[in-house]
């Protein structure tokens, strides 16, 4: 362990020289930033522009052309999805993703899989420590929905929930994972303007906890507001990158993103 | 609730020697019995995983040829000019060896074919099992091929000095069926209510979202094959010590296909779905026989499986949860969370 000075950043999160070519589409070319611990970082940019694409690579759903990712040092370069998980990185997805046919309780005890001792025998053998073990998942799964505000919902089919508290499953899911940092992929995307203003104080505890967290979202408002930093995204390349205030007075960014995004959010 | 319903049926289960002496229907109960197991075997992968196996009989037949095998004893030639001499071992570890080799054949199929999911593992099971049969029709030296193995002991349990059981006759042999399904029963409760059945159904539900919250998806999949072929195992393994004679029809595709009806019909996902869609279907050809030929009984079959499916698409024990749910039962308004919870 090297000592370091309190606020030197320390990196746990580099993304090296991405990039991603399907057949002839070039979806990111020579992408590389780093997420610092604690911070919360926002990749924006227009549609298609490969944020979920970045996703894809770095929590391993898909394999680079060129470049590597590395979390805490160790290069996710090989890693199944999964494994990226036991690391650290919980991510969860642009479409809303639950496990629609179980309760919204039964989700949590899913996401909880790798928080469990028990062993395959304890399961088989009805062991004292499988029912410790899935007593003390049952408190996680009770508190993880109190964290997120859903917890009057446990009893619910997942797939009943109103597309904002799906959202809200959805990182209760990924949260269940243990993990030091959080990937969101348009969180409250859907969200109506109150639910909206709880989820960003739910991302400001879990920032105070020091959880670093990398964000996708269209929501400029949003971005501007939880953001240390920002990264600009257009065309699979990287055209800005910095804190809110640099970001919105951005020339390029403005007429690449902000401008063309808020004609699209004016329409709908 | 759910576990005094279980332990009804049980006893229910268990008194049925002791009025039935008819040996036609006390039979019908023990085949169905077995193809009982089959089907909960089936139902762990098709139902929990939601992979279907059309070639789930390979299991069961490789469980009885094995166990068959290991208890007559077996003199074969391989390539080469090498002699393989078995003697005969006790049944029971025919039984054990059988349920084993089933497993194992499970998990390799299970590591083969998970790789290509869906539409492929169904044609990976079908050929496997194909692949068996022609080697039990033609493999003569070892399995008498279509001549058929013949004379299998019934099965002993217990150790030279110690003392033996012997199931010979009907009653017992019921017994020992009922035994190994509770068994059987027991061992997929406790995978399925476990972290175990919730990885399988997570994987069934959004395989995305499973490996996303650092669920293994092959090695869920592939422990849900090895149980799911090793309990297919042990069922054959009790069929070849009932009947006393196999021959290659065990691998039969009509057996795997009476297997997913039973689970479909019952109710694919819930535990007691191949038991309800199992008995129902194990004597629908005994309640026919009286007044139907076996041709119309066919047609019978057919026709209810239809009218099942079409009335009850998700099968007969959801249904009647569903419907227990919403008449009265308000204490109990989620009958998902509570079955999986239902730990014993
Ligand atoms: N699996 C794939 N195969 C081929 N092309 C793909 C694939 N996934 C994404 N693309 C393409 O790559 C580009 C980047 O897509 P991506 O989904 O990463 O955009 P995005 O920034 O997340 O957009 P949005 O804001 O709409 O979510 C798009 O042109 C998309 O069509
Ligand atoms: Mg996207």
């Amino acid at each position: 362990m090297s000592i370091m000075p309190a606020n030197t950043p320390q990196p746990v999160l580099s993304v090296e020289h991405i990039a991603v070519h399907f057949g002839g589409l070039i979806a990111i070319t020579d992408m590389s930033f780093v997420v610092n611990q604690g911070e919360i970082v926002s990749l924006i940019g227009p549609n298609g522009a490969g944020k979920t694409t970045a996703f894809n690579v770095i929590t391993g759903f898909l394999r680079p052309t060129k470049g590597e990712v590395r979390y805490k040092n160790t290069s996710l370069s090989n890693l199944k999805p999964h494994e990226v998980t036991s690391l650290g990185l919980a991510r969860t997805f642009q479409r809303t993703s639950v496990f629609q046919s179980v309760t919204v309780f039964e989700n949590v005890m899913i996401g909880l899989h790798r928080r469990s001792r028990s062993t395959l025998l304890d399961t088989l053998l009805a062991l004292p420590r499988e029912g410790r073990a899935e007593a003390e998942l049952r408190n996680l799964a009770h508190e993880l929905l109190e964290i997120v505000g859903i917890a009057r919902r446990a009893d619910e089919l997942a797939g009943s929930l109103s597309y904002g508290d799906q959202r809200l499953l959805g990182v209760a899911l990924a949260l269940a994972t243990d993990p030091s940092m959080l990937l969101l992929d348009e969180p409250v995307s859907g969200m109506n303007a109150t639910e909206t203003a709880r989820f960003m104080e739910l991302l400001n505890r879990l920032h105070g906890r020091g959880m670093s967290i990398l964000l996708v979202e269209h929501d400029v408002p949003m971005v501007m507001g939880v953001s240390d930093r920002i990264v600009v995204l257009n065309y699979g390349r990287i055209i800005a990158e910095g804190p809110p205030a640099a970001i919105r007075g951005n020339p390029e960014v403005i007429r690449a993103y902000l401008g063309e995004g808020a004609s699209r959010h004016a329409a709908h | 609730m759910n576990r005094l319903i279980r332990y009804v049926a049980l006893a229910a289960f268990a008194s049925v020697p002791l009025w039935l002496h008819d040996p036609y229907l006390l039979n019908a109960f023990i085949t169905t019995g077995i193809l009982i197991i089959a089907a909960m075997s089936l139902n762990l992968l098709l139902g929990y995983t939601g992979q279907l196996s059309l070639g789930h009989v390979a299991f069961f037949g490789i469980g009885a040829y094995t166990s068959a095998l290991v208890s007559l004893g077996f003199d074969v030639e391989l390539i080469g000019g090498i002699r393989v001499v078995h003697e005969p071992w006790p049944v029971w570890t025919g039984f054990v060896i059988g349920t084993l080799v089933a497993a194992l054949c499970g998990y390799a199929v299970g590591k083969l074919s998970f790789k290509v999911r869906g539409a492929y593992f169904v044609i990976v099971t079908i050929s496997f099992a194909e692949v068996v049969r022609l080697i039990a029709l033609n493999w003569v030296e070892l399995t008498q091929g279509p001549l058929a193995l013949t004379s299998i002991p019934p099965m002993t349990l217990g150790l030279p000095g110690v003392g033996y059981l012997d199931f010979y006759s009907k009653q017992s042999n019921y017994y020992l069926v009922l035994a190994v399904l509770v068994v059987s029963y027991i061992v997929i409760q406790r995978l399925v209510c476990s972290r175990v059945g919730r990885a399988m159904i997570a994987l069934k539900e959004n395989e995305s979202l499973a490996v996303s919250v650092g669920i293994d998806v092959t090695r869920y999949l592939v422990l849900a094959a090895v149980f799911s072929a090793g309990i297919a195992g042990a069922a054959g393994s009790l069929y070849a010590h009932y009947l006393k004679i196999i021959d290659p029809d065990v691998f039969a595709f009509l057996y795997t296909v009476t297997m997913v009806i039973m689970v479909i019909s019952g109710g694919k996902g819930t535990l007691a779905g191949p038991i309800v869609g199992g008995l129902i279907f194990g004597f629908i050809p005994v309640a026919a026989r009286s007044f139907a030929t076996p041709e119309i009984q066919w047609i019978l079959y057919g026709l209810l499986m239809i009218i099942i499916v079409f009335v009850l698409p998700k099968g007969i024990v959801p249904a009647i949860e569903k419907w227990f749910a919403a008449s009265g039962a308000r204490a109990d308004p989620e009958p998902l969370q509570a079955k999986m919870h239902d730990a014993p």
